[in-house]
């Protein structure tokens, strides 16, 4: 297995690969959305006054981030067809974990960017007789993103290397279309080395774009 | 038209409002001063609903702003407010700033909403910076912006808090001038300020408080020619010496 390195078979794997990487990316697009729009909603939540509310958003963000990814993502697995009543298939129950997991994640982050901003927005919003929801929505929330979009988009880089782990659910992402060439072909060392590769490439431009808006955001 | 009785407010255990009791009519000027931490801030919020208070009674064009079943958006769409540190929405343009509640509160159209913008921002000055974020502009210059905010509100009554306090001395003015032009117009003005100048000019009345207590409410000329106690004669001669 170790005789001579056959770039070939990277080659020749290349569509099944590429498809892995669609859905790689599909999965960690809609994660994402989902996860920011849950993550706002519990930010609100654990902002609200009304304390059942903040109690019951900051209890979920806890047990969320209590537990190993991969366990959510197995539970899910089992449990989205039981609470449905029907197969959902690996993809969907993954992506609704995936939401979940990461919504917990993104409210904090959240939270703290709309804690950010003084309260003397919302209070000028108010006065001008905005009711406090249209002050969050129309001057605070989109302050409060604005400076959040290099945090939140360093998260969805974590979140594509952590959509790997549905392997466990045998769904073909990137990472798993790799191994199972790898396996097949007895090319362990290629496809592994070629799919660390991918992810580094992917995830430090990433980085590197994320710094680049930084500085613009900051400036 | 803004009639405050008996008002007690308590931030845990501070007293910060004690038993204040003050009437502006229809048309009336009423300037506030006091030192710092006297409470000025808290009473102005009071009278929109911003801050809630625990005793007596504050009403405001026949609406009692501390009953639970008062709308207080629409009261407050009523009120024009502006504050020490203008706080304009940094992430829009001037005119979006000035639109932003017309729209989302009178339901005014957006060419309506922009219309009364321009009109107003032609008023105190600033027809060129219509496009121009918060960011880009300065002190005075924002301060008028957020008084057209305001005033787009068709207000029935303005409350200035500190309105030039944050200011550079030369911005002042510039400032000072639309408010004197209000005040001449008839409107019913409350202003926390301590631009005596601005008071001798325009105020029907002026008010001192110190330490949550209104210790003064009377006409200009009287207030300035024989103040009666001594705390405010105190303070007129601290801030009169600069
Ligand atoms: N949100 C708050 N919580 C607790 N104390 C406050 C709060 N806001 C103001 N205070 C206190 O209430 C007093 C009056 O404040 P304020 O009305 O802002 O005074 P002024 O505007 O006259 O300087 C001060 O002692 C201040 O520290
Ligand atoms: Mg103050």
């Amino acid at each position: 297995m170790f005789g001579g390195f056959d770039y070939d078979v990277i080659l020749r794997s290349l569509p099944i690969l590429w498809q892995g990487m669609q859905l790689s990316l599909l999965l960690t697009g809609l994660a994402m959305s989902g996860g920011i729009v849950w993550g706002t909603l519990l930010a609100l939540m654990r902002l609200s006054a009304f304390a059942p509310l903040s109690v019951a958003a900051g209890a979920y963000v806890n047990c969320f981030r209590s537990v190993p990814l991969i366990l959510v993502i197995f539970w899910f697995y089992f449990l989205v067809p039981l609470a449905l009543g029907r197969p959902v298939g690996p993809f969907y129950s993954a992506l609704i974990a995936f939401a979940l997991f990461e919504a917990a994640y993104y409210c904090e982050i959240i939270r703290a960017g709309i804690q950010s901003i003084p309260r003397g927005q919302v209070l000028a919003a108010e006065a001008s007789g905005l009711t406090y929801w249209q002050a969050m929505r129309l001057v605070v929330l989109p302050q409060a993103f604005r400076n959040m979009v290099p945090i939140l988009l360093t998260q969805g880089i974590i979140l594509f290397q952590d959509t790997s782990l549905v392997y466990v659910v045998a769904l073909k992402d990137f990472m798993t279309a790799a191994s199972v060439v790898a396996n097949r072909d007895g090319r362990l060392v290629e496809m592994y080395l070629f799919a660390a590769l991918v992810y580094f490439l992917i995830c430090f431009a990433g980085s590197y774009g994320v710094r680049r808006l930084q500085t613009r955001v900051a400036a | 038209m803004i009639e405050l009785d008996k008002v007690n407010k308590w931030y845990g255990a501070l007293h910060v409002l004690k038993d204040c009791s003050l009437a502006v009519s229809r048309g009336e000027v009423v300037v506030i001063c006091g030192p710092s931490g006297s409470g000025k801030s808290t009473l102005i919020k009071c009278v929109n609903g911003l801050e809630p208070f625990q005793g007596g009674r504050i009403v405001v064009d026949g609406v009692s702003v501390g009953d639970k079943a008062t709308n207080l958006p629409r009261l407050r769409s009523r009120i024009g407010m502006v504050f020490q540190h203008f706080e304009l929405y940094p992430h829009m343009s001037a005119l979006e700033n000035i639109c932003l509640a017309q729209v989302h509160v009178l339901k005014r159209s957006r060419a309506e909403a922009e219309a009364r913008a321009m009109e107003l921002l032609t008023r105190v000055g600033l027809t060129d910076k219509a496009r121009a974020y918060p960011g880009n502009l300065s002190g005075g210059q924002q301060q008028r912006v957020a008084i057209a905010r305001a005033l787009a509100m068709d207000p029935i009554a303005m409350l200035f808090d500190e309105p030039t306090s944050a200011l550079d001395p030369e911005m002042i003015n510039e400032v000072l001038d639309v408010m004197v032009g209000l005040a001449r117009e008839g409107m019913t003005m409350m202003v926390v300020t301590h631009e005596m100048g601005f008071a001798r000019k325009v105020a029907d009345r002026v008010v001192f408080i110190d330490e949550g207590q209104i210790l003064e409410d009377a006409q200009t000329e009287a207030f300035f020619a024989a103040p009666k106690s001594e705390r405010t004669v105190l303070f007129l001669s601290k801030i009169l010496e600069h």
